[in-house]
């Protein structure tokens, strides 16, 4: 058979991680960003998104679009609040010292994900898509005059377009927030210079657990968005804490169009490169670019070179 | 008295103590503490690079595993006896950790951690890569009657404890004897301030390579024991898990103490052997201990105990 069907379905699954790692990413990127912080706790935000969209699906119990609905407003609201109250009560108190938050992140990672052990218990949960029409995709073929084939499997649903539709309208919606709104702006002077901007009567300290509260959401907003996809378990955290990680290196440490560039290049190669190759390959062939990529190229592909 | 007798005099006492518990103890206590001791020297391996000379790295696992598997495969598939193996684990360590130190030193601060981190994760992928001869997660037993040395049968629970704690032994008297001597203090020069160190005319990029490759060494030495004493070699020991409890030892005990890492393996093993009894989620225990620990005693145990009571503690 041919090959170009396989590819396009690999891309498409590509295009599905892809848009989950860019939100998730960006939620990561903007916290380095603003804060100067590394968060090894995102990933349990991301799973925590997950958790709690299974827990909105089950105890409303009614269709699932409702269900999503409510899953895609309550879930990232919850766990922002639940990083920005983290936030407050230890990141705060140790000044935001870069080692300190590391260690203090650790433990929050595994307080989250051994405190969702024991609630929500080790096993893996669905949740139903709001709609799941399969799609037939066409493919044009040229033998004996250019016509339309349906290749036997070769399909999509119609949840998965969304997801890659959704993901680019929170992005969107994420760009306007910072560059068009007071809150955007004063997150970006936060950025640029603490001092400067505490001088200047921005309460740093709030800016800073928003901060931590926004990025933590995104990291839910995409778990909810791919837990009808995937299951949600409560060990879910650790490849999207990676494969952020390496994400955001990649795009350059803080830069936002960097981090969604780089999202979308990891995620169609890392789908097309786990249909040929075994997928364990691929990610240590990742992982080992982006340790390079730091050691050689320490500002990113994007990122600027800090003198 | 001066400090570096009273610290000599310390080392000796803890030693002689933990002799002696070996007869005190019950069984199932015996068998802990062996398993602590060895621990205790990846513990202090670990608090040589983070304690000392101030890099805090997310991926010490890797040169665990390194020491681990370089025992592991030689007795497995090579059908080495247990000195060599023991030697074909420490070379295995020490290359990986010159290899990697020498990159990864290329970085400082949050990249240091996050490149040490993409190497351990790295490594444990080629581990499962390479399921064929590591057997990936399963793992590996190394079979009872291949664990003897010299004519000591190592899965004899006297034998065990003693050999590991020589091992423990001699590690925590080079550490003590280490950080007197001027390499030593050269890298607490590091950690106070790399910049000052650098202007007085130290090789600081040397000096943080070596503390690199000797932390490798050490932490290999503790899974190539840990293989051999307790007859078994998985690709769990290479998870980012095990880059994390030394960190917490170290943190829990005291960093840059040389007894701390021996009070905080001590502390943290009980601990979460406590905590499994009750729950099937006992690393909640490490997350909370994580953060009370940079929150309330970031000098750890023997830290506050040197700021309160005992400032000439080593």
């Amino acid at each position: 058979m041919d090959l170009g069907p396989y590819l396009l379905l690999a891309s498409l699954e590509g295009a599905i991680t892809a848009s989950i790692l860019a939100l998730t990413a960006v939620g990561l990127s903007l916290v380095f960003g603003v804060m100067r912080v590394v968060n090894v706790a995102h990933g349990e935000f991301f799973m925590l998104g997950a958790v709690a969209s299974w827990f909105v699906a089950t105890y409303l119990g009614t269709h699932p679009a409702i269900g999503f609905i409510a899953a895609l407003l309550i879930a990232p609201l919850l766990v922002g609040a639940l990083a920005a109250t983290a936030d407050w009560l230890v990141l705060r108190r140790i000044n935001y010292d870069p080692e300190r938050t590391i260690v203090a992140t650790i433990g929050l990672l595994y307080i989250l994900q051994q405190g969702t052990l024991m609630t929500f218990g080790p096993d893996a949960r669905p949740v139903e898509p709001p709609f799941n029409q399969r799609l037939a995709i066409p493919w044009p073929s040229f033998e004996g005059g250019f016509h339309l084939t349906w290749p036997w499997g070769l399909g999509t649903t119609s949840y998965k377009l969304f997801i890659i539709a959704a993901a680019i309208t929170i992005l969107f919606g994420l760009w306007v927030l910072m560059s068009r709104t007071k809150i955007g702006l004063i997150m970006r002077a936060t950025q640029l210079d603490r001092d400067m901007a505490q001088a200047f009567g921005i309460p740093v300290e709030r800016v800073y657990a928003l901060v931590f509260g926004l990025g933590a959401g995104l990291a839910a907003l995409a778990a909810v968005l791919i837990v009808p996809v995937q299951q949600a378990h409560y060990l879910m955290g650790g490849d999207p804490l990676l494969l952020s990680f390496i994400v955001v290196i990649i795009g350059g440490l803080g830069s936002l169009p960097g981090t969604v560039i780089a999202a979308v290049l990891i995620g169609l190669s890392d789908g097309i490169i786990s249909v040929f190759f075994s997928p364990t390959l691929a990610k240590i062939l990742a992982t080992l670019l982006v340790a390079l990529v730091l050691v050689f190229r320490p500002q990113g592909l994007l990122g600027k070179r800090i003198a | 008295m001066s400090s570096a007798r009273s610290a000599h005099i310390l080392h000796l006492g803890v030693l002689g103590l933990l002799f002696a518990a070996f007869f005190l103890l019950p069984a199932y206590h015996q068998g802990n503490l062996a398993r602590i001791l060895v621990l205790a020297v990846y513990a202090m391996g670990y608090n040589l690079l983070f304690g000392y000379t101030g890099l805090l790295s997310l991926g010490h696992a890797v040169f665990f595993a390194a020491g681990m598997y370089g025992l592991g495969l030689a007795m497995h598939l090579g059908g080495a006896t247990p000195a060599p193996a023991f030697l074909a684990g420490m070379i295995a360590a020490l290359l990986v950790a010159g290899v990697i130190g020498s990159l990864a030193l290329r970085t400082v601060g949050v990249a240091f951690m996050i490149v040490t981190l993409m190497f351990a994760q790295a490594g444990y992928l080629t581990i499962l890569y390479f399921g064929t001869y590591t057997r990936g997660d399963e793992g590996f037993v190394i079979p009872q009657t291949a664990r003897a040395l010299w004519g000591f049968d190592l899965t004899d629970p006297t034998n065990r404890y003693f050999a590991a704690l020589i091992l423990f032994a001699v590690v925590l008297l080079f550490i003590g004897w280490l950080v007197n001597t001027s390499f030593g203090r050269s890298l607490i020069a590091i950690r106070e301030n790399e910049e000052r160190a650098r202007m007085l005319g130290y090789d600081v990029q040397r000096a943080k390579w070596i503390a690199v490759t000797l932390s490798g060494l050490l932490s290999g030495m503790s899974g190539a024991a840990y293989a051999l004493l307790f007859g078994y070699a998985g690709a769990t020991f290479a998870s980012v898990q095990y880059s994390i409890l030394p960190l917490l030892w170290v943190l829990l005990g005291g960093a840059g103490t040389t007894i701390g890492p021996l009070v905080g393996t001590i502390f943290m093993f009980y601990l979460i052997d406590f905590a499994s009894e009750v729950t099937s989620a006992y690393m909640l225990v490490a997350g909370v201990a994580f953060v009370l620990l940079t929150l309330f005693a970031p000098t750890g145990i023997a830290g506050e105990l040197r700021r309160r009571a005992l400032p000439w503690l080593p």
